[in-house]
This record gives structure tokens, C-alpha cells and sequence, in this order.
């Protein structure tokens, strides 16, 4: 970059040394202006007008005030209890399946064997195309007549006759945690595996020269290193994997009797399904104060450890 | 050598990898076999996993049955087109302040956009269906547009800002002493060398703006014509029966388009991820 400089004078220019420079928290303004304009505008107002309302009994028909009265329901009603654990269960099982699975895949796809660009590209297609599009081929998968799945388990004698996995309360749930956990596992692993690249082959051979194993390796130096990388994808996972629409919309609808309701699916069938915007929009405070809870306790233990560790 | 293995490790290797990808191809492997079968033989029980009468016919008879699919899916490469050039329009310029600038509520004012991650569109449908009638975007492509570009903005700054701190400050204020102004320094420096960060983040938000377009559209559009793909192949759930052997056909045709682009910008996706968007 030096060099670069040190060209300049070739064509240099006189400092104009009266120009006037715009300041740099005008400049900042001016940058980040728009981007903030719009996003309060589509997000911050409608969270504000979200919050009104979940102090309304609000419908098609109008709006009447009625205080706590829609917390007052979900907090004494027990199927909102059960959603609330099904919600953080469907994440942290959906999110820890992505991760482990996104890790081992990262690892086989970093590993110096041949054909392994064209691996990277064969993993992509789940994340690619439309989520709903997807399901399509899921809702095939698990059908319990005609779905490959159901068809193997009777070839291998797994099960009896035709099992309709969307059908069943347990099934239907698993169903559609295999189903998110397709769909979220190739973006961890691109990002998992970008950060294995990234890390230095020096440390890598140092290690080899000392005769460390590559399971040791693997401990002691990959995971270390892509550690940040690891801990913000599993936020951002957590985040997007609570907050899962399509998948669970079209394999179940919610369904079986509400075994695979979560957060969201019970906000939208509330709000949009039965045009009940006062309770729907109590939901959503909800939602936003369990989410904020939960990223600002991962942040804080994430801090903690870090520091306990000792790496910065 | 260091990455030499042994000829069992490669069969394990290769093994792993097999399962590995059997999970995520085994979808499209059942569309495409679901495709190709006449529709009076999908039903067919027991489950057979090859019959002899597979036929193309699908492939054909998908455009008759559901005649606005081609236009679906270019409503679909549309919708996401657009939000990723508006969304970059935004991103941009704000990343690059957030990179480098030094100004007031910086970090509140990122971690508010940050904090925009949290909600789904999902999460605030009932007030942004209100908003977006009161503009009278409702049943317009803006309807599906508007929504995508406010959710990607956080993911797009938060991308892109660590690859602009990657690039070397000596340019910019080279440029600077050379009486290059800021906005020229900006478009005519910093833009040019930050091209492989600009196409991740264009990517990632036009993949994700292409694969999240369900809600918007069954949610804030009724017009048939303006609905994408995902929406518009539910038509093929029809009043008196599911034509479900096109369903697939037109899933997978439907998606051809994208996947091909994305076969091109595949690489550079992984090796600006690598060399960038990567940091923390």
C-alpha cells in the first residue's frame, strides 16, 4: 500500500488549501440518513403502532382500549405457556442440530480431497431457492402413501405400513425441525467454512511440525480461531430459526393440534387468520421481549466466557 | 505431508460426505422422481421408487394447467432484484460511514439497526399491512418489495461495514490530501476496491430476498399476476384435484433460473466471504 503513496507526487495536485470540507458528522448524516428514514418508517414505527395496539381489543371492526387485559390472557392461559417452551425447544434443538451439522460439514468441505469445489456448489441449493419452495418437496418427502421416506421405512422394515409423518403430533414436530435444519445448514456451513480458510496454515504446520494429530489440531487451533465467527452465526441462527414462518406454515399449519405451534405460527393465525390485531400484537411485544431477553443474556455469558478464556 | 490421509480416512472422508449430501439433495431427488410420474400412478402404494411409465409430460402440461407460471417466476427473480439494488443503495453508503466515520450515536444508532434482526417480517405483519395500505402499496409489487429491503438493511450493514474496515485507510486519505472530496473519494476509491465485498453482500441479500418472499406475498398481495413463484405454486392445489407431478416439475423449473446465475457467482461468493465479510 506504501508504494502507492509514494507514487502520488507523479500526478500530483495542489491542496486547494481554501476548499471547504464537509464535516465529518455531516457526512455521516448524510450516509446513514436514508437507511435509518427507512427503517423507521417500515419497522420502528409499526413496532411502536404495535404496541398501542396490543392495548386495544382491536379487530376489523374498530379499537377499544382495554389496558392489561391481553397480557392479563396469555400470561393465565396455559396453552401460550406450552407455546413458549415449544418455541425455545424448536430453537435450541433446531439451532444445535445446524451448528453441529454445519461444523462437520464446513470440516469435510475444507478437507484437501478432490472434488470438493464441486461439494461446496452440491450444498448450496437448499439455501438458494425460495423456503416455500422447498417444503414443496418435504411435503412429498413425508407423505406417508407415496413419500420416499415412509417407502424406504417399509423396505427396511422400520415401520409397518405407511406412516404419515405430518400426521402425528411427535412426527409432525420432528418433521418440520428436519425440515428448518435443512434449510439452515448450508449458510452455516459457507460461513463456517470461510472462517476454516481463513485461519493461518502457519499455525496449522507449527502444530503438525510438533507432531500434534489432526483431532488435536482440530480442537486446539480451528476451533479457537473460528470461534467468533461460530458464536455470531449461532445468534444470528437462533434469531431467524425463532422466528421460522414458512416452513412450519406449510408442512403443518401449526398442527397437529397445535404440536408444532410456535411463537410466530400462533401470532400470525391470531392476528391475521382471526383478524384479532389487539391479542395478535400483545404477541409480538412478547416475542420481542423474550427474544431481546434471551440475545442479551447470550451476550453477557458470551462476555463472561470469553474473558474467563482469556482470548479477547 | 500435513494434508496427506490415509486410503481408509479418504473412504470415510468421501463416505461423510455422501450422507452429508444425500440430506441436502434428497428433496430435489424426490421432486424430480415425483415429476416424472403420470399423476394416476403417483398414488400408487406400496412406494416404488422406479416405474417404468416416467414421462416428461409434467414438464409441459405444467404451463396449461397454471398459465401464469413463467410470469410467477419472473415475478419471484424480479421482487428480489430490486430489493438487492435498493437495499445496496442504502447499505452502502451507511456501511461505509459506520466503517470509517467518527460521528455521534454511532454505536446506538448501529446497534439499533442491528436490533432490527430480531423481528421477522412475520413478527410485524399487522402494523406494516396498516402502513403499507395507508401508502396504498397493498396488491403492488412495492407490497413485497418495501418489507424485504427494511429487513435485509441490518444484514446488508453489518456484512458490509467489517469488509470496508478491511480496506487500508492510507487510499482514502491520499485521495484526500490530493482535494478529492469526500462523496468522490467514497465512489471513485473506495467503491472500486471494495467490489468483491459489494458482490457477497449483493448476493447474500438477493438470496435471501428471493428465498424469504412467501409471507409478503400471500400476506400484502391479492393480484394474481404480481404473485412469485412460491405463492403462485400452490395454484396447482386446484379446487378438484392436485396436479402434484407438475407442482414439482414447476418447482424445479422454476428455481433453474437462479440456480444457474448462482452457479457463476458462486466463487466469488466463497472466496469473498473468505477474504472479507469474515472478521467477527
Amino acid at each position: 500500500m506504501n508504494e502507492l503513496s509514494e507514487t502520488q507526487p507523479a500526478f500530483t495536485r495542489s491542496v486547494r488549501s481554501k476548499r471547504t470540507v464537509l464535516p465529518e458528522k455531516w457526512f455521516a448524516a448524510m450516509l446513514i440518513g436514508p437507511a435509518l428514514l427507512f427503517i423507521l418508517v417500515i419497522v420502528a414505527w409499526p413496532l411502536i403502532e404495535t404496541v398501542r395496539l396490543s392495548f386495544m381489543q382491536a379487530g376489523l371492526g374498530g379499537e377499544k382500549f382495554v389496558g392489561f387485559d391481553n397480557y392479563e390472557d396469555l400470561i393465565e392461559s396455559k396453552k401460550f405457556h406450552r407455546t413458549v417452551i415449544r418455541t425455545f425447544y424448536w430453537m435450541f434443538l433446531s439451532v444445535g442440530m445446524k451448528l453441529v451439522l454445519g461444523l462437520i460439514g464446513a470440516m469435510l468441505l475444507n478437507a484437501a480431497i478432490p472434488g470438493r469445489a464441486l461439494f461446496r456448489v452440491l450444498i448450496m441449493p437448499p439455501w438458494v431457492i425460495p423456503i416455500a419452495v422447498g417444503c414443496v418437496g418435504w411435503l412429498w418427502l413425508y407423505n406417508g402413501q407415496f413419500g420416499a421416506l415412509s417407502g424406504a421405512g417399509q423396505y427396511l422394515g422400520i415401520i409397518d405400513g405407511p406412516h404419515e409423518f405430518l400426521a402425528y403430533k411427535k412426527s409432525a414436530f420432528y418433521s418440520a425441525v428436519v425440515t428448518d435444519v435443512w434449510v439452515g445448514t448450508p449458510m452455516v456451513t459457507l460461513f463456517l467454512l470461510a472462517a476454516m480458510q481463513g485461519v493461518s496454515r502457519d499455525l496449522y504446520e507449527a502444530a503438525w511440525v510438533d507432531g500434534a494429530g489432526r483431532w488435536y489440531r482440530f480442537r486446539r487451533i480451528t476451533i479457537p480461531q473460528i470461534m467468533p465467527v461460530l458464536v455470531t452465526m449461532a445468534l444470528y441462527s437462533a434469531i431467524f430459526t425463532f422466528n421460522s414462518f414458512d416452513i412450519i406454515w406449510i408442512l403443518t399449519q401449526g398442527g397437529p393440534r397445535g404440536a408444532s405451534t410456535t411463537l410466530i405460527i400462533d401470532t400470525y393465525k391470531v392476528a391475521i387468520g382471526n383478524y384479532k390485531f389487539g391479542e395478535g400484537a400483545a404477541r409480538v411485544v412478547v416475542i420481542v421481549i423474550l427474544l431481546g431477553t434471551f440475545a442479551a443474556i447470550y451476550m453477557f455469558l458470551l462476555n463472561k466466557l470469553l474473558r474467563r478464556f482469556g482470548s479477547k | 505431508m500435513m494434508d496427506r490421509y490415509s486410503k481408509l480416512q479418504v473412504v470415510g472422508l468421501y463416505a461423510a460426505i455422501a450422507v452429508f449430501m444425500l440430506f441436502m439433495l434428497l428433496p430435489f431427488v424426490e421432486m424430480f422422481l415425483a415429476s416424472l410420474r403420470p399423476l394416476e400412478h403417483l398414488f400408487r402404494s406400496p412406494y416404488q421408487f422406479w416405474s417404468e411409465d416416467f414421462s416428461f409430460d409434467a414438464y409441459s402440461k405444467m404451463w396449461e394447467t397454471v398459465p401464469l407460471l413463467g410470469r410467477y417466476i419472473f415475478n419471484s427473480i424480479f421482487i428480489a432484484t430490486a430489493v438487492t439494488f435498493l437495499t445496496m443503495v442504502f447499505v452502502v453508503p451507511a456501511s461505509y460511514a459506520y466503517a470509517r466515520l467518527d460521528f455521534p450515536f454511532k454505536s446506538a444508532s448501529l446497534a439499533g439497526f442491528l436490533a432490527v434482526n430480531m423481528f421477522a417480517g412475520a413478527v410485524l405483519l399487522i402494523p406494516l399491512y396498516r402502513v403499507l395500505r395507508s401508502m396504498g402499496l397493498l396488491n403492488t409489487y412495492w407490497a413485497m418489495i418495501v418489507p424485504g429491503v427494511a429487513f435485509l438493511i441490518p444484514t446488508g450493514i453489518w456484512l458490509l461495514r467489517s469488509y470496508l474496515e478491511k480496506i487500508p485507510r492510507e487510499l482514502e486519505e491520499a485521495a484526500f490530501v490530493d482535494g478529492a472530496s469526500r462523496m468522490y473519494t467514497l465512489r471513485r476509491v473506495v467503491l472500486p476496491l471494495a467490489t468483491p465485498g459489494l458482490i457477497v453482500v449483493g448476493v447474500t441479500v438477493f438470496i435471501s430476498a428471493y428465498s424469504q418472499q412467501f409471507i409478503f406475498a400471500i400476506t400484502f398481495n391479492q393480484t394474481r399476476e404480481l404473485q412469485p413463484l412460491p405463492a403462485g405454486l400452490y395454484e396447482f392445489i386446484g379446487y378438484q384435484s392436485v396436479t402434484w407431478n407438475e407442482m414439482m416439475a414447476a418447482a424445479l423449473v422454476g428455481v433453474l433460473p437462479v440456480m444457474i446465475i448462482f452457479l457463476f457467482l458462486q466463487k466469488y461468493l466463497v472466496a469473498g466471504l473468505t477474504a472479507g465479510a469474515v472478521k467477527e
